[in-house]
Formats: structure tokens, C-alpha cells, sequence
């Protein structure tokens, strides 16, 4: 008779009422070109992708927009309110983006330093508050401070999303401890947005529990974005493996794996 | 001398920049002017969103503010 323990499986992620395939969810900016990016796409396994709001070029010398490369019916279109600075420039893009006839969901950014695209706290709960009194479903990108994540749930956020590290930075998730803590406080799922650099950030950020990922440059800025796409699909899902399963405690002193008997006089 | 002519078109703003569109032109038309597919463009006429089905009823003026907005690359 066995005694192994069933292996660990894994539930469906679920925001907002809706399940998702994928853990690992990304973004579609800044990649050298459209096909790169809708094959990087591919590769990652991920539904929800990321876009966002902006004027269309009147004069069509710049990129085209980004639903000539994107199938709808395939990705999921999460739009994002980046770039804005106040709750009112944040509102009116996500009544914008609603608009585009897609979906209620919204990755919300107030963003409050220009330097570090830190977000702005005060401006996020007052944008949050009014946008889920209009219906819709705020995912809330955010610092790794318990308290303000706590505000966002109670608020009505339907996921929180604190930052790893600065956006773009590549930087890895800095503070695992926050993290873990507010993915152990809130019921809402937890999406870790912004910082992961390489696939070991990803699988140490999955590590620590929470629901999932959103990324964008650790793809687009890679030298082949196709390949790394493909690595942190693997990382996320080695990563919520390793948590699923209970890593051993950790030991300051060494524990033999050999039989200390049966050696040799 | 001024020589007097009709004129038949308008100026408004279109994202920031002054435009002439033809006097009269519901907002489907200014679409149409611009080339632009209604079904992958918002529009915010003075500052408040156009459903599309709209579109076709709402009629611009002189000095009005447009703003086409659609979804591009970001994270």
C-alpha cells in the first residue's frame, strides 16, 4: 500500500468570475515587431494579454493598431490605464477602453513618479472606487504594501497586482516577504505585475503563492523574446508546481541524504 | 478685393490637431473621411464617449474636440 500523498493539483485561476488558462499573462508593448511579439504570445501560452489606450495616428507613419495582429476570439484583451497620473486620467481611459466593446476588466495604473512608475496610492483607491461603482472589474496595479492591497479588496478590486520590482526593470521581485504576506491576507487573486527579468524571477514569484503573473518587457527586451516566452511558461508552471508540492524547511546545517550506517571501519 | 466663396467644411479638433471635415458630418462621417474602421475606433466628442450605434446621429461643429483612440501595444 502506498502512502505517497496525491500529487498536488492545481485549481483554475478565476478573476472576476471569469477562469483563465493561464497563470502567466502578458503584455504586447515595445516588441521589435508585430510578428515577434504574436508569436512570443503564442509561445507563452498566455490568454490574457495586455494593451493599451492611446490616439490613433492620424497620419499613419506609425504602427498600425494592435487588433490587426491580435485574434480577440483567441486572447484575452485586458486593457490598461498606463501612462496616466491621476484618478481622472485614469477613469476616462477606462471608460475608453470599455468602450472598444471587449470586456468590463481593466489593469488599473495611477502612476504617481515618473522616474520609478511607482504607483500613486491615493489616486489608485479613488480611481478604483469610482470604476467599480461603474461595473467595472479593476485589477489594481500596486506597490507591495499590505495595507493598500487590503484597501483595494475591500474596495471592490476584483485581482491586486503588486509590482515585483519597477516597471520594465528587470529587477526580480525584491520583497517576497510582502508579497507572500499580502497574497496571505487578501481572498482576491494576487497577480504579480512589473519586474520579472528572467525565468528564475518568474519561478521565485510563483514560489511564493500567488496567483499569477503579468510581463512584458522580460519578453519583448529579451534577444529572442520567442524563446523566452517559452522559458517562463516553464517557469511559471515549475514555479506553481514547487508551491503546490511544499518546498522542505530550510536548514543552517547540512543533513546527510546517505545512510550514516553500513560505512566501513 | 475678397472673393466670397462656400464653404463647405468645417475645422475641428481631432486628436490635438486642427482638421477640416465637411459641414454637417455626423461622426460616422468623419470616420469615413479619415479612413478609419468605426468598429476598432472610440471616439470622445467634447470630452464624452460616442457608443457606436451612435455614431451615425451625432453631428459636429465648428471648434468641436474629437479624440480616436484604439488599442496598441502596452503592458
Amino acid at each position: 500500500m502506498t502512502t505517497a500523498v496525491a500529487t498536488a493539483r492545481d485549481v483554475p485561476l478565476v478573476v472576476g468570475g471569469r477562469t483563465f488558462a493561464s497563470r502567466l499573462m502578458v503584455g504586447t508593448g515595445k516588441y521589435r515587431d508585430n510578428e515577434t511579439m504574436v508569436r512570443a504570445i503564442e509561445a507563452s501560452g498566455a490568454e490574457v494579454v495586455t494593451v493599451a489606450v492611446r490616439r490613433v495616428d492620424l497620419d499613419r507613419t506609425k504602427a498600425e493598431g494592435i487588433l490587426h495582429h491580435l485574434d480577440p476570439r483567441k486572447q484575452f484583451l485586458l486593457a490598461n490605464t498606463a501612462g496616466c497620473y491621476t484618478a481622472e486620467e485614469a477613469i476616462r481611459y477606462a471608460r475608453l477602453a470599455r468602450e472598444a466593446g471587449f470586456n468590463d476588466f481593466i489593469k488599473l495604473e495611477v502612476i504617481g513618479d515618473q522616474e520609478t512608475l511607482l504607483p500613486d496610492v491615493q489616486g489608485l483607491l479613488e480611481a478604483t472606487r469610482v470604476l467599480v461603482a461603474e461595473g467595472f472589474k479593476v485589477m489594481a496595479y500596486t506597490n507591495e504594501d499590505l495595507v493598500t492591497a487590503l484597501r483595494l479588496e475591500a474596495l471592490g478590486a476584483v485581482a491586486v497586482m503588486p509590482l515585483a520590482s519597477p516597471i520594465g526593470s528587470g529587477l526580480g521581485l525584491l520583497s517576497p516577504f510582502h508579497v507572500r504576506t499580502i497574497k496571505r491576507r487578501l481572498s482576491v487573486p494576487v497577480i504579480v505585475d512589473a519586474g520579472v527579468g528572467t525565468a528564475s524571477d518568474a519561478c521565485v514569484t510563483m514560489e511564493q503563492g500567488v496567483d499569477g503573473i503579468l510581463m512584458n518587457t522580460a519578453l519583448a527586451a529579451a534577444r529572442d523574446p520567442v524563446a523566452m516566452a517559452h522559458a517562463m511558461r516553464l517557469a511559471v508552471e515549475a514555479g506553481r508546481g514547487a508551491f503546490l508540492a511544499g518546498r522542505m524547511p530550510r536548514r543552517e546545517v547540512a543533513v546527510p541524504s546517505s545512510p550514516a550506517e553500513g560505512m566501513l571501519d | 478685393m475678397t472673393v466670397q466663396r462656400v464653404d463647405d467644411t468645417i475645422e475641428i479638433i481631432i486628436n490635438g490637431a486642427r482638421r477640416r471635415v465637411p459641414r454637417d458630418a455626423t461622426l460616422r462621417d468623419v470616420l469615413s473621411v479619415l479612413d478609419l474602421d468605426p468598429r476598432l475606433v472610440v471616439v470622445e466628442h467634447n470630452r464624452r464617449i460616442v457608443r457606436r450605434p451612435a455614431l451615425p446621429d451625432v453631428r459636429v461643429a465648428p471648434d468641436d474636440t474629437l479624440e480616436l483612440v484604439h488599442f496598441v501595444g502596452g503592458g
